[in-house]
């Protein structure tokens, strides 16, 4: 070796004794979910649409709409029963999904499959960084709604529950980007995930309520899961404690849950595996 | 860990009909620099990626720290620090909020990671950067952090993955203090892989030549260079190259003639002697010589030898750092 070295420059370091050792999941979890999180301000930019959207889209369709729906709707209000739209939209398709196709076009996630880390949290820690901001931006959602007089029928704790419902179904979704994500390791595919949105958002009692949809459009609503889950969001604001409603809507989450999670870890797997 | 860091018997890794690495045998002992030598595709980042568990062997078997990759692949990471070519770190975040991150992912304690970061930081110089984004760290900056999130566990196996590649000269020679002053002071056992001759050279013990796959040369750099011969002769020349062959193949001290293009590597026991012999010899045959040259072999001489052509470092890649 004749690479020069300063004179002064050799540091006498005597070996640590640290030493590396598995985390263990929830360890694990806190990790990949703090970068996350930690990430999130810093890409600012990509969270404000999904609070200017569902805002926009419950102004105006509570300004254009109101008088038609509260016409053949007597003695309710629209705007009530247009806060879980607007739930929906700012919660639908918010996820992780882009970072992570990042991570995996620059080698980061590579990083990360060369330390001892549980494989499961690696998604698992990106998704409670999600359910964290999808609860981040249905408060002010939900806060507009209660300025503008929408009052909710089960009062604080069912707005709890409302926020929790909205969180699930946000992470829920999160499963489609996340499977095209790790399948295909491209930001384009993982773009036209927000395709998916559309149906699950629009064909369903986004505008009406399922007794007044009509031909095609009310079969395909009552197999479409988030006509469920907006009754049961709905539910909380207009009726009160319907446990029916809340079963069904929560069941819908769960199943769609069921789907794109398994189509999530499994792309999952096969990336890990891809060696 | 035991006597022997590195080992591999027979290891071969596909893509598809593709043999990326065709059977490879290596034993690298523990405090060892081993340089893998080689141009571009030649397999080296192949097996890197396989040694530190990102790829699993097609067949044969490799143990890291004294880990089978592919059975005990937890127990190789604990023990191997990894910095692959391109440095992967996320611009968004501080070079010390990387170093904590990485040092949590080890489960490294809070107070681990601080000692941790202090002992690295003296290793490779970061300077007041460390709290600022990557995002704003020049090529030699964002190497230098790769190093010191690969080394924040303490590993026993330290694998650098071509580590200078697109780097300017200056920032590949801090580069290179950086590695030997970890196998210097901490016994560290680095394998590193490298298409620059002068880098193995320089910082390997021994160097392991890989070509298509498969080596083709192993040993320290001097015991290398010394099978060429003493000193190399190189000719260019117009005409017919395989007439020039044999008219300088018979000369006394000619221990050996390569020829690729229009130049003929001649291997020399003493280049002082025999330039002249060689000189007549040539312009006896009917060529024309354009150019000749003497000079020690190389590790470029080497692999010529076995190859039969010259190593050729990725041009987009020469000091592409600003």
């Amino acid at each position: 070796m004749t690479a020069t070295t300063a004179p002064g420059d050799a540091l006498e370091v005597p070996r640590s004794t640290v030493r590396a050792r598995p985390g263990g999941f929830f360890r694990d979890l806190a990790s990949v979910a703090t970068r996350a999180l930690k990430l999130i301000p810093r890409d600012i930019e990509g969270v404000i649409p999904a609070l200017v959207v569902p805002l926009f889209f419950f102004v105006v369709n509570v300004g254009s709409l109101s008088k038609a729906f509260e016409f053949s709707n007597p003695g309710q209000s629209f705007k009530a029963f247009q806060i879980p739209v607007a739930i929906i939209f700012a919660v639908t398709g918010v996820s992780r999904a882009s970072t992570l196709v990042t991570d995996i076009q620059d080698g980061y996630f590579d990083r990360l499959l060369m330390t001892p880390m549980n494989r499961m949290a690696l998604l698992l820690g990106l998704m409670v960084a999600d359910f964290a901001l999808v609860i981040a931006l249905s408060i002010p959602v939900v806060a507009l709604g209660l300025l503008l007089g929408v009052h909710v029928t089960t009062g604080p704790l069912g707005v709890v529950l409302f926020l929790l419902l909205a969180g699930m179904w946000g992470v829920v979704f999160t499963g489609f980007p996340y499977a095209i994500a790790l399948k295909t390791g491209s930001p384009a595919a993982v773009n036209s995930s927000f395709i998916l949105f559309f149906p699950f958002a629009f064909l369903t009692t986004s505008f009406l309520p399922a007794d007044q949809l009509q031909g095609w459009l009310a079969t395909v609503a009552m197999y479409n899961p988030v006509t469920y889950l907006l009754a049961a969001l709905r539910s909380l604001i207009m009726v009160g404690w319907d446990a029916t409603a809340l079963w069904q809507g929560l069941a819908a989450v769960l199943a769609v849950g069921a789907v794109s999670q398994t189509l999530a870890f499994r792309a999952l797997r096969g990336r890990v595996r891809k060696g | 860990m035991t006597g022997v860091a590195v080992e591999t018997r027979g290891l071969k890794r596909n893509f598809g009909d593709f043999e990326a690495v065709a059977g490879v045998d290596i034993s690298i002992p523990t405090g060892e620099i081993y340089g893998f030598l080689g141009p571009n595709g030649a397999g080296k980042s192949t097996l890197v990626k396989t040694l530190c568990t990102l790829l699993r062997p097609s067949s044969g078997s490799a143990t890291v720290a004294g880990f089978d990759v592919a059975t005990q692949s937890t127990q190789v990471r604990l023990h191997i620090g990894v910095a692959l070519q391109d440095a992967a770190l996320d611009p968004k975040l501080t070079g010390r909020e990387i170093l904590t991150l990485q040092g949590r992912y080890y489960g490294l304690h809070r107070h681990e990671i601080v000692s941790r970061m202090d002992d690295v930081l003296a290793l490779v110089d970061i300077g007041e950067a460390i709290d600022n984004r990557t995002g704003t760290y020049s090529g030699g900056m964002r190497r230098r952090l790769d190093l010191a999130a690969a080394l924040i566990h303490n590993p026993d196996v330290l694998f650098l993955d071509e580590p200078t590649t697109g780097l300017d000269p200056v920032s590949r020679i801090r580069v290179w203090e950086e590695v030997r002053r970890l196998n210097d002071e901490l016994g560290m056992t680095i394998f590193l892989t490298t298409q620059y001759l002068e880098e193995a050279d320089q910082l390997a013990d021994r160097v392991g030549i890989i070509n298509a796959g498969k080596l083709v040369a192993e040993g320290t750099p001097e015991a290398l260079k010394r099978q060429i011969g003493s000193d190399v002769v190189i000719a260019r020349v117009v005409g017919d190259v395989e007439l020039a062959r044999d008219a300088v193949s018979g000369i006394e001290g000619v221990e050996g003639v390569t020829i690729r293009g229009d130049e003929l590597t001649i291997s020399v026991a003493d280049g002082a002697g025999t330039i002249s012999p060689v000189a007549v010899a040539l312009n006896g045959c009917g060529v024309r010589v354009i150019d000749l040259t003497l000079r020690t072999p190389t590790l470029d001489d080497v692999f010529l030898e076995h190859t039969g052509a010259h190593i050729q470092p990725d041009a987009t890649s020469e000091g592409d750092e600003s």
